[in-house]
């Protein structure tokens, strides 16, 4: 059985920033806990003979030629942003006072 | 902020033995980010360089950049690394708005250069050889000016702007071992060591390798280790690291912390530690312990890159002289003493002084128009000496002295000219006539009339008191607007006196 416990999710949860309630985390406990018991299975097919994979596609080497291309205008690039100071980005005070 | 306690360092070396550790990222200056086609170039106004891959929007895919890779691979192999057959990226989870797409794309367990060596030269010349663990491919994150508060800092902050231009550029992060035994000369092997990563860098021509604006940055790590144990201290990592100087300054400054705290029965915490320039002290920033879970996972938008063994020998074959196995050659052939040597390295000026004696100078000459005057004149600027003037220019300059058509302070003169862009040493002498006055009919004429007016000088002259020809030899210059050497004018002044009238 998995190992997954609701502190493990809570703490997650709070890495990923979100909000989640008592019953999700306990919800998402029973749930990641089936996900890793079924990526375990993979584990018991897999044979020293099988490396390891992090990509479907057999492929390596796929580079760009290191060319200028246009960007976004800086409109464009602040449209999607909640605030902004001119022609910066503006986000809410990061720390609070030491 | 509370200033901590500092043990005097000797007493601190005498109950601890410092232990080292330094992180160096190296900005590429590759024309376009890591994984998009935007320009890599600032200081055209904010978010001018910013596109849906390098901002996180949906839809961005990443596309590596072949001449990125090229660079680290070519970095890797100046470090001594081997270079990994086989490479890939993760994702380094984190929310932090420096970077839009909440997690910065850098590689985890397989990085592209690994198992390196550098070995570095003190100035005792005693050599030090630092242990690479690993040099790694990764994109900056974009800048972040805090507005409000009183200090301008993050504490306090109202909010906070952001420019992501720089945000993707492609960086490598050079990570070393932990390097035991520096001693008393931790600190100096934390600068020499960042100065030699600095000069690879720039020689391998992969960086503009300007610390000022922080294509070199440095963490540096210190923990120490009681005298007479075996177990490693607790760690601090030093950020914001951004001169040599600052290198030596802050190593030392843990050490000197680190000991007092430790002698006080306290203990280290682990944590980041900023460093401040203008008070040259660290204070305490985030702790680790919650930052550090980053949660790395494969880049899934990426494929591996995997480069041949053919491909890896052929950049092998364009590394450059290695800079330490290069200054040996130079200095041997320009046969300049330690330092003066030391002078044009710290200058940062070997390549304009090299130039220089390859466009036809004496190697004393080429040292002493760089470290002299060009230097001065660039320090008033405010600019690098070697972004001031061309070695060419510099060289046409000295032969001008050399051929007598200059004395040195015509030569200023006619630098001051180059400098402003009013042409070759040659058109700025006829621009501004600054040659020397050769011509020994002029000088004698203005001699003459200077020996008239001066009638008790002549006098004191004859009667053999030969330094009162000063005032003549004065008299004369002003005459000829300084444009005379002075040793030709003594000479006539001394026969014009024997022999007038």
């Amino acid at each position: 059985m998995s190992e997954i416990t609701a502190e493990q999710v809570a703490h997650l949860a709070n890495l990923a920033r979100i909000d989640l309630s008592p019953e999700e985390i306990n919800r998402l406990t029973t749930e990641l806990g089936q996900i890793v018991d079924s990526v375990a299975k993979v584990a018991e097919v897999a044979t020293p003979d099988v490396p390891a994979t992090s990509h479907p596609m057999p492929l390596t080497n796929v580079f760009r030629p290191d060319t200028v291309v246009p960007s976004l205008t800086v409109e464009q690039a602040l449209s999607g942003a909640p605030d902004h100071d001119g022609d910066k980005f503006r986000v809410p005070a990061i720390l609070d006072e030491e | 902020m509370k200033k901590a306690e500092l043990m005097d360092y000797d007493k601190a070396l005498e109950l601890f033995e410092p232990v080292l550790g330094f992180e160096v990222h190296v900005e590429l200056n590759t024309k376009t980010k890591m994984f998009c086609g935007c320009a890599n170039e600032f200081g055209q106004g904010a978010n001018t360089n910013t596109c849906p891959t390098c901002l996180g929007l949906p839809g961005g895919l990443p596309q590596v950049n072949a001449k990125a890779i090229e660079s680290s691979i070519r970095l890797g192999l100046a470090l001594g690394c081997e270079i990994a057959e086989y490479s890939r990226f993760a994702r380094k989870n984190y929310f932090y708005p420096d970077t839009a797409k909440n997690f910065q794309t850098s590689q985890y367990d397989e990085p592209i250069a690994f198992n390196g060596q550098l070995t570095i030269e003190l100035e005792s010349g005693r050599l030090v050889t630092v242990d690479i663990e690993r040099a790694h491919m990764e994109d900056d994150a974009g800048k972040l000016t805090h507005v409000g508060g009183a200090t301008g800092r993050i504490q306090g902050a109202d909010y906070s702007l952001v420019d992501y231009n720089r945000g993707g550029v492609p960086l490598v992060e050079i990570v070393t071992q932990m390097i035991e035994g520096g001693e008393a000369d931790s600190p100096e092997i934390g600068r020499t060591y960042v100065a030699a990563i600095r000069e690879i860098v720039k020689g391998l021509g992969v960086s503009n390798a300007r610390m000022e604006e922080g294509n070199v940055r440095c963490d540096a790590n210190v923990s120490l280790r009681p005298r007479g144990s075996n177990i490693l201290g607790t760690r601090t990592e030093t950020k914001n690291v951004n001169s040599l100087r600052s290198v030596e300054r802050a190593v030392r400054y843990e050490i000197q912390r680190q000991a007092a705290l430790l002698a006080a029965g306290g203990t280290i915490t682990q944590e980041t530690r900023h460093w401040h320039e203008d008070t040259g002290i660290t204070s305490a920033g985030r702790p680790k312990s919650d930052a550090d879970d980053y949660r790395y996972f494969p880049e899934p938008d990426l494929v591996p890159v995997a480069p041949s063994r053919e491909w890896v020998e052929e950049l092998r074959a364009t590394l450059p002289e290695p800079p330490a196995a290069r200054r040996k050659r130079l200095q041997a052939n320009w046969g300049f003493a330690n330092l003066e040597f030391q002078d044009v390295v710290n200058s940062d000026l070997l390549d304009a002084v090299e130039a220089t004696i390859a466009a036809g100078s004496a190697a004393q000459a080429a040292r002493k128009w760089w470290t002299g005057e060009v230097a001065r004149l660039a320090n008033v600027a405010g600019v690098a000496a070697d972004s001031l003037v061309h070695p060419v220019q510099v060289a046409a300059l000295i032969e001008l002295v050399v051929a007598g058509t200059l004395t040195d302070r015509l030569a200023r003169q006619v630098l001051e000219g180059v400098i402003a862009g009013e042409g070759t040493p040659l058109e700025v002498v006829e621009l501004r006539g600054l040659a020397v006055v050769s011509d020994d009919g002029a000088l004698i004429a203005a001699i003459d009339e200077a020996l008239a007016a001066q009638p008790d000088v002549l006098a004191k002259i004859r009667d053999g008191k030969v330094q009162a020809a000063g005032a003549v030899i004065g008299a004369v210059m002003k005459a000829m607007r300084g444009q005379a050497d002075a040793a030709r004018v003594r000479e006539l002044v001394l026969e014009r006196a024997g022999t007038a009238e």
